[in-house]
C-alpha cells in the first residue's frame, strides 16, 4: 500500500478524527459546556469541504479524469466529490439544527455529533467505492451510525420503534444484497467494479439475479418500492433532524453507490438494467404519491413523500442512455437536499409552537410565524415542481431526459404524479395560510433553526434561479464518471 | 432602456419592498402597492412610443444568456398582440389595487400577491424563451391559489385548490410538449428561443409526435380560456374569488389561454391544427352556446358573469379555429386575418367589458348589500343613478351592442370565421341571441322595475369606486365607436401570422 494515497482520503479522515475526537470528550466536558461540541462537529465538517475542495485540485481541475487508488478499490473523481460536497451540506444543516433540538432531550449531545460524523464519512466512503466489499462495508458504516441515531431518544417509545425497525429491515435488505455480490463475484472472479465490468461477458439469468438483489441494498438506502416499508415509521419516531438526514443524506449516497455500480460495473450490452428500473421507478413514485395523499401527520406524508421522489430521481436511471439522465439526478439530488432539509426544518419549528406533528394542529402558522411559513411555500412548491425553484429545474432535466431517451410514458406518469403531489403538499399551505391560527402569538426560532431554514431557502431558490454553474460542474462528473 | 424588462419586473421589485414594510401600517401599504402599479402602467405605456407601428414582426428585443448550458436564455419582446395584452395587464391591475383599498384583512400578504401575480402575468406575454415562458405560466397559478383561499367567498379552499390542480394539469402537458419539440431540434443547436423554434417546426412531419405535443399545448391553454368541457374550475374558482381576484382572473389569466393558442398553437403546429380546427371549432360553439344557455340560468350575478366568460371566450376560440382552418388555403388568408383581428379585440373587449362587470358586481356586494341573487334587487337605477349606468353600459357592451366594444369584437369574428366554416359559426350566432336574451333580463331584474324598499338608501358610487370603473367605461366607448387604432396594431400581429400560415 501506498501511504502517500492516503491525501485522497483526508475528508474522511478529518471526519473520523474529531468524531473519535467527541466520543471522548463528551465524557470530560461538563454537561452545560456541551453546545460546544456542536461546534467542533460543525467545524470538522467545513474542514472536510474545504479538504474536498482541495481534492478537485489535486485532481487537476474540474475537468481532469479521477484516481483511482488501493488497488482500485477507491475512486476519486469529480462525480465523486460532488456527492462528497452533497453529504457533507446535508450533516452540516443536520448538525446546525441539531444544535438547539438535543439539549434537553438527551445529555449523551456528544455522542449525537459523534454519530452524526461517522454516518458522514460513511456517506464520503459510499460515493467514492468501487469495490464491492467496500461499498458493502461503507454502507453498513451508514446504516449503523443511522439506526442508533434514529434510536437515540432512549426514553421516547416511538424513537425506540424507529430505530429497531430500521435496524431488522437494513440488515435483512443488507444481506440479500451481500448475496448479490457475492453472486457477481462468483461470475467473474473479482470484487472491484472495473474488473467486472471487463468480465461479466456472458451475461445469463444469474446475472440479473445479481443485480435484483444488490438492488435490494440500494433500493432500502434510496427508499425504492418495493423496500419502503420502513421509511414511514422510521421518519415518524426517529427524531426530527435526524430524520431530515436520513432522507437526503443515505438517499444521496444510495444514489451514488447505485450509479457507480451499474454504470461502472454492469455493462448495457450484458443486463438492460434501465428496463428494470423504469418499472420500478414508476412503480415507486406512484405508491409513494398515492399513499402520501392520506397522511395527516407532516413527518409521514414527508416520508411517502420522499419514497415519490426516489422514484423521480431513478427516471434518470431508466433514461440512461440520454446525457441528460446523470446530469438531471446529480442536480435533483441537491434540489432535494435542500427543499427536504427546509421542509424538515420547518415541520421542527412547527412542532416547536404546536407541540404536534399533525398538519391540521399547524393551522395559522403563517400568522404567527411569518417569515417561516413563507419559506414553507417555497418547500412545497419546490417539491411540487413549480418555478423558480430547484425542485423544478430538477424535475425540468429529469423529465427532459425521459423524453430524449424515448420514455415519454414514464414522462407523463411524472407528470401525473406531480400533480398528485401538489394536493398534498398543497394541503400543508392550506393549513399555515388559509386556516385560522389556533392559538395566538408568535413562535419563537432558535439561532440555529433560523440558520438552517434560511440556508435551505437560499439553497431551494438560488440553485433554481440560476443552476448554470451546477450545470457546469454536473456536465463535467457526467463526462468523467467511469472513464 | 430595457423598457420591457423595466416594466416585467416593477411590480416584483414592489413586492419586495413590500415584504420589508410592517404588516399593521395598512395604509402604506396600500399606496406602495398603488404606487408600484402605477409606476408599471406608465412603465408600458413608455413602451408604445418606442414601438415601431410599421413593423409586424416581434420587436424591441431584450436577451441575456441565462443557462447556456441547455440552450436556455431571458429573451423578451413584444408585437402587436403581447403589447395590447400587456396593457390590458397593466391597466386592471391598477385598477384592481384601487379597488381592494377596502380590503383590511392580511393588506401585506394580497397587496403582495397582486405584484408577484402580475410580474407572472406580463412575464408570459412578453416572454420569446419556452422555458421563461412556463417560469412565468406557473408564476401566476400560486398567487392566485392564495389569493382565492385567503381572502375567497365561503367554499373558497375547494374552489383554489381546484383552480391549481387543473392549470397544473394543463401545464405539465405543455411541459412534455416544449420538451418534445426541443429533443426534436438537431443536437448542437438545440435552444428553448420561441421564434427560433417556430422557425423550424422540429415536429412538422413526425405524425404521432407531432399531435402529442400539439395536445400538451391544447391541453393547458384549453384548461386556461377555459373551453367546454375543461371549463368547470371556472365558475367555482370566479364565484369564490375576492372581487379584484376575478377581475385579474376574468380580464387577463383566462387571455393567456387564447394568448397562447395564437402565439404557439398557430404557427408551431399549423397543420396538425387545421387537421383538428372543427373538433375545437365544434368545442367553443358548444361553449358559446352552453355558457350562454347556464348563464341565463342563474341567479347569483357573479356566477351569471362567470358564464357569460365561457361564451365569449367561445368566440375567440371559434375564431382561432377559423384561422387554423384556414391555412394553406390563401384565398382565405383575408378572412383569417379578419378572424384574428376580432380575435384578439374579443380578448381586449372581454377584459376590459368583464372586468367591470366583476367590478359591478363587487361594488354591490362587497359593502352595500351582501347579496347578489339576482332576484333580490328591482328598481335600483332609480336609487344608484351612477352605478346603474355603469352596469347597464357594460352589460350592454358584453351582450355587443353596436357602438360600444364588444360588438366590434364579435362583428370580426363572425365575418372572419363565416367565410372559413360558416356552419359553426352561424351556430353560434345563436349564442349572442340567448346573451343578449340574459343580460337585458338581468337588467330588467336588477335595475328596473319597481324599486326594493330594502335597497332604498344606498349610496351610490363613491369616488374610488368610479376611478375604477369609469376608464373602463370610457375605454368601452371609445373603443366601440373608433376602434382604428388599436385595430392597427392588433392588425399587424394579424398579417404576420396568416402571412407564416399561408
Amino acid at each position: 500500500m501506498n501511504w502517500a494515497d492516503l491525501r485522497w482520503l483526508v475528508p474522511e479522515l478529518v471526519l473520523a478524527a474529531a468524531a473519535v475526537a467527541l466520543v471522548g470528550a463528551d465524557l470530560l466536558v461538563p454537561a452545560d459546556r456541551k453546545r460546544w461540541l456542536g461546534g467542533v462537529a460543525l467545524a470538522s465538517l467545513v474542514a472536510a469541504g474545504a479538504a474536498c475542495a482541495v481534492l478537485l485540485t489535486d485532481l487537476g481541475g474540474l475537468g481532469a479524469p479521477g484516481v483511482r487508488v488501493f488497488a482500485d478499490t477507491y475512486t476519486v473523481d469529480a462525480f465523486a466529490v460532488y456527492f462528497k460536497l452533497v453529504a457533507l451540506a446535508a450533516v452540516a444543516l443536520v448538525a446546525l439544527v441539531s444544535l438547539d433540538y438535543f439539549p434537553g432531550r438527551t445529555p449523551h449531545l456528544g455522542e449525537v455529533f459523534s454519530l452524526l460524523l461517522f454516518a458522514g464519512v460513511g456517506l464520503l466512503l459510499m460515493a467514492s467505492a468501487s469495490d464491492l466489499i467496500l461499498l458493502l462495508l461503507s454502507i453498513e458504516f451508514v446504516s449503523l451510525s443511522s439506526y442508533l441515531l434514529a434510536g437515540f431518544l432512549k426514553r421516547d417509545p416511538k424513537s425506540n420503534e424507529a430505530g429497531v425497525k430500521y435496524f431488522l429491515y437494513g440488515a435483512a435488505t443488507t444481506g440479500v444484497m451481500a448475496y448479490g455480490f457475492s453472486l457477481l463475484y462468483g461470475l467473474t472472479g473479482s470484487t472491484i467494479l472495473y474488473d467486472i465490468a471487463a468480465r461479466l461477458e456472458r451475461a445469463g439469468p444469474a446475472a440479473f439475479l445479481a443485480v435484483g438483489m444488490a438492488l435490494a441494498g440500494f433500493g432500502f438506502k434510496v427508499s425504492m418500492v418495493p423496500f419502503h416499508q420502513w421509511t414511514p415509521d422510521v421518519y415518524e419516531g426517529a427524531p426530527t433532524p435526524i430524520t431530515a438526514f436520513l432522507s437526503v443524506g443515505p438517499k444521496a449516497a444510495g444514489f451514488a453507490a447505485l450509479v457507480r455500480t451499474l454504470s461502472v460495473g454492469v455493462p448495457l450490452e450484458q443486463v438492460n438494467w434501465p428496463v428494470l428500473l423504469a418499472a420500478l421507478s414508476a412503480v415507486t413514485m406512484t405508491v409513494g404519491n398515492l399513499l402520501a395523499l392520506l397522511q395527516r401527520n407532516l413527518k409521514r406524508m414527508l416520508a411517502y413523500s420522499s419514497i415519490a421522489h426516489a422514484g423521480y430521481v431513478l427516471i434518470a436511471l431508466a433514461a440512461w442512455k440520454s446525457p441528460w439522465a446523470l446530469q438531471g439526478l446529480l442536480y435533483y439530488l441537491l434540489a432535494y437536499l435542500f427543499m427536504n432539509l427546509g421542509a424538515f426544518f420547518v415541520a421542527m419549528v412547527a412542532a416547536e409552537g404546536t407541540g404536534s406533528d399533525e398538519i391540521p394542529d399547524h393551522a395559522g402558522l403563517s400568522q404567527r410565524a411569518p417569515w417561516v411559513a413563507a419559506a414553507m411555500v417555497v418547500f412545497m412548491l419546490s417539491l411540487t415542481g413549480i418555478p423558480p425553484t430547484a425542485g423544478f429545474f430538477g424535475k425540468f432535466y429529469l423529465f427532459a431526459a425521459a423524453v430524449d431517451a424515448g420514455l415519454l410514458w414514464l414522462a407523463a406518469l411524472a407528470v401525473a404524479n406531480s400533480v398528485v403531489s401538489l394536493y398534498y403538499y398543497v394541503g400543508v399551505l392550506r393549513a399555515l395560510y388559509l386556516m385560522p391560527p389556533a392559538a395566538p402569538g408568535p413562535i419563537p426560532v432558535s439561532a440555529g433553526l433560523r440558520a438552517g431554514v434560511l440556508g435551505a431557502l437560499i439553497g431551494t431558490l438560488a440553485a433554481g434561479v440560476y443552476p448554470q454553474p451546477l450545470v457546469t460542474f454536473m456536465e463535467v462528473a457526467r463526462r468523467l464518471l467511469g472513464s | 432602456m430595457p423598457i420591457l424588462t423595466l416594466t416585467l419586473f416593477l411590480p416584483l421589485a414592489g413586492a419586495l419592498v413590500l415584504l420589508f414594510l410592517p404588516r399593521e401600517d395598512a395604509d402604506r401599504i396600500r399606496r406602495v402597492t398603488l404606487g408600484f402599479s402605477l409606476a408599471t402602467f406608465a412603465a408600458s405605456l413608455l413602451i408604445l412610443p418606442q414601438f415601431e407601428f410599421g413593423r409586424r414582426e416581434i420587436q424591441l428585443i431584450e436577451q441575456a444568456a441565462w443557462i447556456p448550458a441547455v440552450g436556455v436564455q431571458y429573451k423578451v419582446g413584444v408585437d402587436g398582440l403581447s403589447l395590447v395584452l400587456a396593457l390590458l395587464t397593466t391597466l386592471l391591475t391598477v385598477l384592481s389595487v384601487l379597488y381592494s383599498f377596502r380590503e383590511t384583512h392580511r393588506v401585506k400578504e394580497y397587496n403582495l400577491l397582486f405584484l408577484l401575480l402580475e410580474t407572472g402575468m406580463l412575464g408570459v406575454f412578453f416572454a420569446l424563451d419556452f422555458f421563461l415562458f412556463y417560469v412565468f405560466w406557473e408564476l401566476t397559478l400560486v398567487p392566485m391559489y392564495f389569493l382565492i383561499g385567503i381572502w375567497g367567498g365561503p367554499r373558497r379552499e375547494y374552489a383554489a385548490i381546484k383552480f391549481f390542480l387543473y392549470t397544473l394539469v394543463g401545464s405539465l402537458a405543455m411541459l412534455l410538449g416544449i420538451l418534445l419539440l426541443y429533443f426534436h431540434l438537431p443536437p448542437g443547436q438545440r435552444t428553448f428561443d420561441v421564434l427560433e423554434i417556430i422557425r423550424q417546426r422540429p415536429l412538422a412531419g413526425t405524425g404521432l409526435l407531432a399531435q402529442l405535443a400539439f395536445w400538451g399545448f391544447f391541453l393547458s391553454f384549453a384548461i386556461k380560456v377555459p373551453m367546454w368541457p375543461f371549463h368547470t374550475w371556472l365558475p367555482d374558482a370566479h364565484v369564490e374569488a375576492p372581487t379584484a381576484g376575478s377581475v385579474i382572473l376574468a380580464a387577463v389569466l383566462l387571455k393567456l389561454g387564447t394568448y397562447g393558442f395564437v402565439r404557439f398553437s398557430l404557427p408551431l403546429f399549423p397543420e396538425v391544427f387545421r387537421q383538428h380546427a372543427l373538433l375545437i371549432a365544434t368545442l367553443a360553439v358548444i361553449g358559446v352556446i352552453y355558457g350562454a344557455l347556464v348563464a341565463m340560468a342563474q341567479t347569483d350575478l357573479k356566477k351569471l358573469v362567470a358564464y357569460s366568460s365561457v361564451n365569449h371566450m367561445g368566440y375567440v376560440m371559434l375564431a382561432v379555429a377559423a384561422a387554423a382552418y384556414a391555412y394553406g388555403r390563401p384565398e382565405l388568408a383575408d378572412a383569417a386575418a379578419t378572424a384574428l383581428n376580432g380575435a384578439t379585440m374579443e380578448m381586449l373587449a372581454h377584459g376590459i367589458i368583464t372586468g367591470a362587470l366583476f367590478l359591478v358586481v363587487g361594488v354591490i356586494y362587497d359593502d352595500r348589500t351582501h347579496t347578489r341573487g339576482v332576484d333580490d334587487f328591482g328598481g335600483l337605477w332609480a336609487v344608484l343613478p351612477k352605478y346603474g349606468a355603469v352596469s347597464i353600459t357594460a352589460m350592454f357592451a358584453s351582450l355587443g351592442l353596436p357602438g360600444l366594444m364588444g360588438f366590434v369584437a364579435e362583428f370580426l369574428i363572425f365575418v372572419g370565421s363565416f367565410s372559413i366554416i360558416p356552419v359553426f359559426t352561424a351556430l353560434a350566432a345563436l349564442g349572442v341571441v340567448i346573451t343578449a336574451a340574459f343580460f337585458l333580463w338581468t337588467i330588467q331584474r336588477i335595475f328596473l322595475g319597481p324599486t326594493n324598499p330594502r335597497w332604498a338608501n344606498l349610496p351610490d358610487l363613491d369616488r374610488r369606486e368610479a376611478w375604477t370603473l369609469f376608464p373602463l367605461v370610457v375605454l368601452m366607448i371609445v373603443f366601440g365607436v373608433y376602434p382604428k387604432p388599436l385595430l392597427d396594431i392588433i392588425n399587424l400581429t394579424s398579417s404576420q401570422l396568416v402571412a407564416m400560415l399561408r
